[in-house]
């Protein structure tokens, strides 16, 4: 990686975490649980990272802990987006 | 091949971002579920078309393995325990993301450059100190492990040498570089035992703010994931995940007039000393449930606080049954909700919308607050420090500054809880006291229901 790299690398960072303020300072209060779930679950991104581990792994340790990442990302991402959705379906508007 | 890849990482990047624009509503909510769920499903498969990748037999088992564990955990799981769903799937999360750089360090340590030994000593750190706080925190909201805060003398100490000292092994790895498996593996456990410094301070009262500060931990560990993969859809994600994380965190300290550097050092939630003489002599006023549902009889104006105790007593569809009765009668409902009533930012509003209560019903605290000088009963239902006059009157108290519901201006308060203890923050309440107030002792649950039949049969 050059410095550059880095540079873009840390302007994206600055960027998306600003924007990440912008958008959460929004959110109305009632909705604070599914939020939380949701960004846990996008939280879980980092399965991409266990995928590479994994399915770059020549070594059977690299393929053994890079498959116990990708289980505990997974449960992270298939948990978090399933519960979020079921809370979101319980709110409703009276009538 | 490359830049397809990257193309549907972007898309991906913006799926995330819209999930959260989308989250910001009611009304396109479930879009935002959905489109974040997309952005995953992109990725997934952006990196799977990667050509270096081949290995695909694990990943199928380790995906398939994840969602037969994750599927049941978010749809059987009651909605009372959606806290400590939450705090263990941030420890799954922050599992991998320590797993994936301790393994990129024992099989590239010797070639990474100091920047990227730096990020991936960062993202170790974090990952593996959630890991543990997330676990504990998990421990603590299923009260395997006691809520109240653990504490010993000189925590503070100790907790800021063990962090103090895995800085120094970091920086000494960076500075020499080379292979040093010994330190790494040093780092590790300390990074382990960290997370449970952390944590094991914090009582029950401070979970929201735990939950949503290790949140932005597991979600800033992946984004220094993203500075050593040089992923830039990892970065996005994780930062997006880590601000939001911010920003609950900093807004649970308001709603509890604490500092944020308190949480940032795992120092809340401290046993106050309950020294209070003046209780002694006091009149606490109790009645049956029975002889209570006569007030509503009345009533024009009834506002209900829901606390942990509802929580805890599974009472949110009692309450909703109450309300029902109530409204046949002509009687009109609010609920008043606090910013960290339950065990979790929003807690009270998932409850209370899984019992069919409509959500705009619920009020939040600056709203309902004007309106309970005009409210003749206020029914508060296992809720404590959170309506605590002591808050605004007593400058001695522990709680002083906090903002609480004025539920002390009511005409007529009615106070369901299961004995005279104290709160979570360890401290009596004055309310209990107020000639206005009566106790109504007992299970939520039971007392509701009483209280239901009661005003049934009037």
């Amino acid at each position: 990686m050059t410095l550059s790299d880095w540079i873009t690398n840390l302007y994206v960072f600055v960027l998306a975490s600003f924007l990440g303020l912008e958008l959460i300072r929004n959110v109305s209060r009632l909705l604070h649980t599914p939020l939380m779930s949701l960004t846990n679950a996008i939280s879980s991104i980092s399965l991409v990272g266990s995928l590479a581990l994994t399915g770059e792994g020549e070594k059977t340790w690299v393929i053994v802990l890079g498959t116990i990442a990708i289980i505990a990302s997974s449960i992270n991402a298939v948990g978090g987006f399933l519960i979020t959705d079921r809370i979101l379906k319980m709110f409703r508007k009276s009538k | 091949m490359e830049n397809i890849i990257q193309f549907v990482y972007i898309a991906s990047a913006a799926l995330f971002i819209l999930s959260l624009k989308w989250m910001s509503e009611i009304k396109t909510s479930r879009w935002g579920n959905w489109a974040g769920t997309a952005g995953m499903a992109l990725a997934i498969v952006a990196t799977l078309l990667k050509p270096e990748i081949h290995g695909y037999l694990w990943i199928a088992i380790g995906i398939v393995i994840g969602a037969s564990i994750g599927t049941p955990m978010a749809m059987l799981m009651p909605m009372t325990a959606v806290p400590q769903r939450t705090a263990l799937s941030h420890a799954f999360g922050a599992l991998a993301a320590g797993i994936v750089g301790s393994t990129e360090y024992f099989l590239h340590g010797t070639n990474l450059s100091m920047p990227q030994l730096i990020v991936l000593c960062i993202e170790v750190l974090l990952g593996f100190l959630t890991f543990t706080g997330s676990l504990l925190a998990f421990g603590k909201l299923q009260e395997i492990i006691p809520t109240r805060p653990i504490l010993y003398p000189g925590r503070n100490l100790v907790s800021l040498s063990v962090f103090a000292f895995s800085l120094f092994l970091i920086a000494y790895l960076v500075i020499k570089g080379g292979s040093h498996p010994f330190l790494f593996g040093l780092i590790v456990c300390l990074s382990l035992l960290f997370g449970i410094l952390l944590v094991l301070p914090i009582g029950g009262a401070d979970m929201p703010t735990v939950i949503s500060i290790l949140n932005a931990y597991a979600g800033l560990s992946s984004s220094f994931m993203g500075f050593l993969l040089n992923n830039k859809l990892l970065i996005i994600a994780g930062a997006l995940d880590g601000s939001s994380g911010l920003i609950l965190s900093i807004q649970m300290c308001k709603a509890m007039n604490r500092s944020f550097t308190n949480v940032l050092f795992g120092g809340v939630g401290q046993v106050l000393e309950v020294a209070d003489p003046s209780r002694d002599g006091k009149i606490v006023k109790s009645l049956s449930p029975k002889e209570a549902s006569i007030l509503f009889e009345a009533a024009k104006k009834v506002v209900i606080v829901p606390g942990y105790g509802m929580a805890a007593a599974q009472a949110q569809h009692v309450v909703k049954e109450l309300t029902d009765v109530l409204e046949n009668r002509n009687i009109e409902v609010k609920f008043a909700i606090h910013p960290v009533a339950g065990r979790m930012p929003g807690h009270m509003n998932v409850l209370l919308a899984e019992a069919d209560v409509p959500y705009d019903k619920l009020v939040e605290m600056e709203e309902i607050n004007p309106l309970f000088p005009e409210t003749d009963i206020v029914l508060v239902v296992g809720a404590n420090d959170i309506t605590n006059p002591a808050a605004r009157k007593n400058p001695g108290s522990p709680l002083y500054g906090m903002p609480i519901l004025d539920v002390d201006k009511a005409k007529q308060i009615l106070f369901i809880k299961r004995s005279m203890s104290t709160g979570f923050a360890g401290i009596d309440n004055d309310l209990f006291y107020s000639p206005k107030t009566i106790m109504l002792f007992g299970d939520a649950k039971k007392v509701l229901n009483e209280l239901l039949i009661s005003i049934n049969s009037n």
